[in-house]
């Protein structure tokens, strides 16, 4: 990752990655409801059809099943699908087809055919998004053999895993976070790949492992940093990719650190968090010296009222007091809480981070 | 295509078929099989005007399909026995089908599952400029899948070179259409959704084979996508190589009528008149068949090592 450079948002990293795909690719084609629409899908798809024109980039009809069952149809066809949903709760209609088809097509027949399909997923959160518009469902689909599933972070992770998941010849679901959008980060012009199986030590520390996913990196990020005051070296790793999990750095962190704490952005029962800890305790569970830790949501979905979402998604107050009171130091709380005070609501990014990364 | 050829087709999918019901019962195919004893007409029909380049996707009742389209019996055969010579060396036994030399590019069991690839896959051509139509074929049961009109609306929108064969049965699984559907023609919703819709006598080769050229022919040219509405009949039962009449969810007599429209016997005393021999044709087919059921069977059995590598290109 580039120390210096030009600075880009996430946005505008992801709609250059996939201008540079299509561009480096004719087969590669651009789908989803809203796509050439004013709003661009954030403006992550503006001014890609006047560049590409009508025939590579579609708006789509509100069909969500058909459409995933068309793109897979025209991946095993020999191009290579881009489609989006606004919100990952819509992918849900189309569970059938990203299951039964996308994910298994290859292996059902015998690796006779590729589905190079990806699969944009965003999640929202915060400002009334509300029981079906904010749902982190990552879990949902890692669970899936056959399926890649990835949730960059930063603005350089999403313009090099979108290329290399675009290249990929399977499925992949490429989650990203409303929250993120807007952070700028430092974004090499030149196309590039960041692997789809790889975490990232963005925090290196040595008294505990922090493995976040997607928006949470940037929670347990401030979290770090506060801690550091009261000599407390959180190691934060930004997971990067759900499926595959790259299991061997957080492994290598914990047998570092003697501690295992995962920061997801969904509910905690049957979440990747609980695979996580699974996982390690299989392999590591000498290393471990404390029991592992979630912080995930609570099990029960987001309420829209301001009123009654606060609270509701940790940040990085709750987590500098969860990993406080998990290595059992001594910080006074209202210090805690004076230095990772919002600045902003709680239902909008807070400002004190924003990139780059 | 010549009514000796096409009864030629249809003779060697029914007895393909009627062998793999009388080797069932050995219960060494280990997994469900679909027949479509009867309904040969319509995938022989369908198939002949299709080139080799055209592609062909199907449900789980594929094997008329597959073999219609041009698929390898050995490998056929071999699928459904789960061996390694099998079209998808084990994985997928009757109901997964695929043979992409011949077109046929795939057959799965969930309803309507291929009706989004087939579209998807005439999208890919008409994008890529190829010279390609795309058929699939479904039963009546298929048209209440909501991911059925999804894929048809697309299919209209763009105007792909789609060709939605519907083989009307009368059944989804053991339950008549009238319970499921309103009394309206199925034909006549996929006209709404702005297809081009044809009918025709599922059990008259000729007439299916009639149907389906016209709308491959206009396909080529640029036309909206067709639908074509065959009436048919599945004889035995749903699942499995046996006759069903003790269920008594058939109406009385009513297998016997349909039987008596038996596509093959159709075409038969004609082709007979005119000189075909059919014994020496019956005797042709039943050696290609015992060869293929030898070959298939003396592949060895797939390796679980090779399963992993399967998953991920």
């Amino acid at each position: 990752m580039p120390e210096a450079g030009r600075q880009l948002t996430q946005i505008e990293a992801i709609r250059e990655a996939l201008e540079q795909a299509m561009a480096e690719d004719e087969r590669v084609i651009l789908v989803g409801e809203g796509v050439p629409d004013p709003k661009g899908v954030f403006g992550t798809t503006a001014g890609l059809q006047e560049r590409f024109g009508k025939q590579r980039v579609f708006d789509s009809p509100i069909a969500e099943n058909g459409m995933t069952g068309i793109c897979i149809g025209a991946a095993m066809s020999g191009l290579r699908p881009v489609m989006v949903h606004q919100r990952i709760d819509f992918a849900l209609l189309a569970m059938d087809q990203i299951v039964n088809n996308a994910a298994k097509w290859r292996y059902m027949f015998a690796g006779q055919v590729n589905i190079p399909l990806v699969i944009r997923v965003i999640v929202g959160r915060g400002w009334g998004q509300g029981p079906q518009h904010a749902q982190s469902l990552q879990a949902l689909f890692a669970h899936i053999p056959g399926l890649k599933v990835v949730m960059p972070s930063s603005g350089y992770d999403s313009k090099g895993m979108l290329l290399a998941a675009i290249r990929d010849d399977n499925p992949v679901i490429f989650i990203e976070h409303r929250w993120l959008q807007t952070l700028r980060d430092i974004v090499p012009e030149e196309p590039y790949v960041v692997p789809l199986d790889q975490a990232l030590i963005c925090h290196p520390g040595r008294h505990a492992t922090l493995l976040a996913f997607s928006y949470m990196t940037v929670e347990a990020r401030l979290a770090a940093e506060a801690l550091a005051d009261y000599g407390i070296e959180l190691e934060v790793i930004d997971a990067r990719c759900v499926r595959p999990l790259d299991l061997a750095t957080v492994v290598a962190s914990v047998r570092r650190t003697g501690s295992l704490i995962v920061a997801d952005t969904a509910w905690k029962t049957g979440g990747i968090a609980g695979e996580v800890i699974a996982a390690v305790a299989e392999t590591a569970f000498s290393a471990l010296r404390r029991p592992p830790l979630r912080i995930a949501l609570p099990d029960y979905p987001v309420p829209t009222s301001p009123h009654l979402a606060e609270g509701h998604y940790p940040d990085a107050l709750s987590i500098a007091r969860a990993v406080a009171a998990h290595l059992d130091a001594a910080i006074p709380d209202a210090e805690l809480a004076g230095r990772l005070a919002r600045t902003t609501p709680h239902d909008v990014p807070q400002r004190d981070f924003r990139g780059p990364f | 295509m010549n009514p000796f050829d096409l009864y030629r087709q249809m003779l060697r999918i029914r007895r393909i078929e009627e062998a793999i019901a009388d080797r069932y019962p050995a219960q060494e195919m280990r997994c469900p099989v679909h027949l479509s004893i009867g309904q040969e007409a319509v995938a022989v029909g369908v198939c002949a005007a299709l080139e080799q380049r055209d592609g062909v996707f199907s449900g789980h009742r594929a094997h008329a399909h597959y073999l219609a389209k041009g698929g390898d019996l050995t490998a056929m055969l071999a699928e459904i026995y789960g061996l390694d010579a099998g079209c998808c060396h084990g994985v997928g036994g009757s109901m997964h089908m695929i043979d992409l030399r011949a077109g046929f590019l795939g057959a799965v069991p969930i309803v309507g599952a291929t009706l989004p690839l087939a579209v998807g896959a005439a999208w890919a051509a008409r994008l890529r400029g190829e010279d390609k139509v795309v058929a699939v074929f479904f039963g009546d049961g298929t048209f209440e899948e909501g991911v059925v009109h999804e894929s048809v609306n697309f299919a209209v929108l763009h105007s792909l070179p789609v060709l939605f064969v519907c083989e009307n049965n009368l059944y989804a699984c053991y339950t008549r259409l009238p319970d499921r559907q309103p009394p309206r023609p199925i034909h006549g919703v996929a006209a709404a959704h702005g297809c081009i819709t044809l009918t025709a006598d599922g059990n008259d080769v000729e007439a299916v084979h009639q149907a389906a050229r016209t709308a491959v022919g206009q396909l080529r040219s640029g036309s909206k996508p067709y639908f074509l509405e065959c009436a048919t009949y599945r004889w035995r039962e749903h699942c499995g190589p046996e006759l069903d009449d003790h269920l008594g969810y058939r109406p009385a007599g009513e297998r016997q009528d349909w039987e008596a429209h038996c596509p093959l016997r159709r075409l038969a005393p004609r082709l007979s008149a005119g000189g075909t021999d059919l014994d020496r044709l019956e005797s042709e087919v039943a050696a290609e068949i015992e060869s293929a059921f030898a070959a298939a069977l003396a592949s060895p059995p797939p390796r679980p090592a090779d399963l992993p590598g399967y998953l991920y290109a």
